[in-house]
């Protein structure tokens, strides 16, 4: 009967063009504005890396003044660690891998005459930072914990500036000028772009990713810019770059991967211990308030899903609902029309379980017209929003399969839902009173 | 075959209530044609949308095909009109948008057949009201007796025991009035029990039996002679007052 129903309901789409069109139209627009929220929403909110975002954990320490807290909550801990916390974190090597990490800047000047040097980002990390947070090569691999501890002049390349720089080719090896140094290229990465960038969300949560990644240390060696935020809650001790690294400023990121529920207690331990031997040294002078937040409590913690984004994805979802409010009004117009065929129907044997699944299929198959037609005007949304707020958007403007079979569902669902009262109302049409009347 | 006792039905409102039957006794038997026939409001149109189980109604017994359908539900109600009735409207009730073959096709979707029998019940009913080489045609290309025509095949496709008539040529000229009350006495001559409304006494009298609805009773059985004579008056009073 479902291939039955599936004619008769094309027959009356076709039957009543405007009418058909208009709830589609009306379906379109509501699926259209959720389907562009939603997708926002959920790409803000994706798990960047679902294979071990719950064994991946963000380091904070409560370092900060004695007298007000890292933030408006009493308990807040500052969202970075200072030079000194990162250093010692990493000398000390409690997790099975480790990586502090920062953000700076330095103008290569590719090799060739023609090539203009340019200002390109860096991420400066351990050498955990590339298997911890599964990144993929393309050429070579990370450099070794002794190139780290050593403060070698290594790089590694993001795909885009290998292509840039060396045009794709096997770039490991050579030799690359950056900030002034001589580095040599050890690897190249693939093509990656965790969305979130969850690794550093102080820089902003859908930035792309940085152009080179050198090792940790060399930011002291060679005197590297800060990048991203800095915060101090007292001013550095002396003037420079070395008082600056010795001081109470945050600039540092601080990521541990524990394997298990005991080894993450026993790093918070850890912490904590450190803690009571720095408060021993004069530091840490606040309660001891230490925190290891996995990849999804750390997306949480820092509102990566902006509050205005969720206040969309309400206001889009009532969008939907006025949208349904008018398909209802249309489909019991439409149902009412048909009142005769209805009556006929029901003369001839159609019981009301018979008339009820075949208006529910038109009103499915309206449903899907309209969730296809809400794709395309989706589509069209997520392009104005990545249009509207350039780069910073790019990132979250694109839809993947489960948000197409999302919108399709939410479409089918939300129009049957619609559809159930009109049909609630044409089943109980009273044959007797439709036959004479045609 | 059908026996209606005491059948009671009555139309509420708020302020008053109408009996469109009251004590309705009638027995139809096997393979009889009978013609119903009386004034307008006198009943008949309810007492045949009653007889389809069409409508509920207040009081009394009936029984169709030696079954008591009095307290049937919608469902099982549904499932009797689609085995064991057949209706003919007077406005043909045809769906616009389906061909000829899909109209006569509707009743016996909700039957549950295989789509080999579905033809060939449609052909054949088809073929039985002459239009079997206009499967493909849809209702608007059509005459109002071809139409007509076509409403008995999908009346007739799933073999009902009992065929309902409501005024079934009260929108034909004469001429196929005639020809649809031909086909009537043929379906009626191959065994098919018809009950039909009308109020034109020439196609009454072709009927085996009439019975005359009056003030939702069953009045006497009247000659045709006598309830045309009486609908005449009926007519000439209205036009003096």
């Amino acid at each position: 009967m479902f291939s039955y129903y599936l004619r008769l309901a094309m027959l009356s789409i076709k039957r009543n063009p405007i009418l058909s069109s208009l709830m589609v139209a009306a379906i379109a627009l509501g699926i259209g504005a959720c389907m562009t929220t939603i997708t926002v929403n959920y790409i803000m909110s994706a798990d960047p890396i679902p294979s071990k975002s719950d064994k991946l954990f963000y380091v904070q320490l409560d370092s900060w003044d004695p007298n007000n807290s890292a933030d408006a909550d009493e308990y807040s801990l500052p969202s970075q660690v200072t030079w000194t916390e990162a250093t010692n974190l990493m000398r000390a090597k409690k997790a099975v891998r480790q990586s502090a990490m920062a953000s700076s800047g330095a103008v290569i000047e590719p090799p060739g005459q023609d090539a203009k040097p340019y200002n390109a980002s860096i991420r400066l990390a351990f050498t955990d930072f590339f298997p911890m947070f599964e990144v993929p090569f393309l050429y070579g691999a990370p450099w070794s914990h002794e190139q780290d501890q050593a403060r070698e002049q290594v790089v590694v390349l993001s795909q885009e500036t290998n292509d840039k720089i060396f045009g794709g080719e096997n770039s490991v090896g050579n030799s690359l000028t950056i900030g002034g140094n001589v580095f040599t290229v050890v690897g190249v990465l693939k093509q990656w772009e965790p969305m979130p960038k969850f690794y550093d969300v102080t820089t902003g949560a859908f930035n792309e990713p940085e152009e080179l990644y050198m090792p940790f240390l060399l930011k002291e060696e060679l005197e590297l810019p800060n990048g991203g935020n800095t915060n101090c809650w007292k001013t550095p001790d002396g003037e420079g770059f070395k008082a600056f690294l010795q001081s109470e400023c945050i600039n540092f990121q601080m990521w541990v991967e524990l394997p298990d529920e005991n080894a993450e207690a026993a790093y918070l331990d850890f912490l904590n211990s450190y803690a009571a031997e720095q408060k021993a040294m004069g530091r840490f002078q606040r309660p001891i308030n230490n925190r290891l937040s996995d990849v999804m409590e750390w997306m949480e913690d820092q509102e990566v899903v902006a509050d205005d984004a969720r206040i969309m994805l309400w206001l889009s979802f009532m969008f939907l609902l006025v949208c349904l409010l008018n398909t209802i009004g249309l489909l019991l117009s439409k149902f009412t029309g048909k009142a005769a065929e209805i009556g006929l129907r029901r003369a001839v044997g159609a019981s009301k379980g018979d008339l009820f699944m075949q208006h529910l299929v038109e009103t499915g198959c309206i449903g899907l017209a309209g969730g296809l037609a809400g794709l395309g005007l989706a589509y069209l949304g997520l392009i104005g929003i990545g249009t509207l707020y350039g780069d910073f958007a790019k990132n979250m403007t694109s839809m993947d399969l489960t948000m197409v079979a999302v919108a399709l569902g939410l479409a089918l669902l939300s129009s049957i839902a619609a559809g159930l009262y009109p049909t609630w109302r044409a089943c109980n049409i009273a044959p007797a009173g439709q036959l004479k009347s045609q | 075959m059908l026996t209606m006792n005491n059948i009671t039905k009555v139309f509420r409102t708020d302020l008053v209530q109408t009996y469109a039957l009251r004590e309705f006794n009638l027995n139809v038997g096997e393979g009889e044609f009978v013609a119903v026939t009386g004034p307008s409001g006198s009943g008949k149109t309810t007492f045949l949308n009653i007889a389809g189980l069409l409508e509920t109604f207040d009081g009394g017994s009936y029984s169709l095909d030696g079954e008591d359908v009095s307290h049937l539900n919608d469902k099982a109600r549904s499932r009797f009109r689609n085995e064991k009735i057949g209706f003919i409207f007077q406005s043909f009730n045809l769906i616009p948008d389906l061909n000829l073959f899909d109209n006569v096709d509707v009743p016996l979707r909700y039957r549950g057949f295989n789509s080999s029998e579905r033809k060939r019940r449609i052909e054949q009913s088809l073929e039985m009201v002459g239009l079997a080489n206009r499967m493909k045609h849809l209702p608007s290309q059509l005459s109002g007796g071809q139409q007509q025509r076509v409403a008995i095949a999908r009346a007739l496709a799933g073999e009902p025991r009992f065929l309902l008539a409501d005024e079934p040529t009260g929108n034909l000229d004469t001429k196929m009035a005639h020809s649809v009350m031909d086909l009537l006495k043929d379906i009626n001559e191959k065994g098919t029990t018809i009950v039909m409304v009308t109020h034109d006494p020439s196609l009454a009298k072709q009927a085996k039996r009439n019975i005359y609805v009056r003030d939702g009773r069953v009045s006497e059985l009247h000659e045709v002679a006598a309830f045309a004579e009486e609908e005449s008056q009926t007519t000439a009073k209205a036009s003096n007052g």
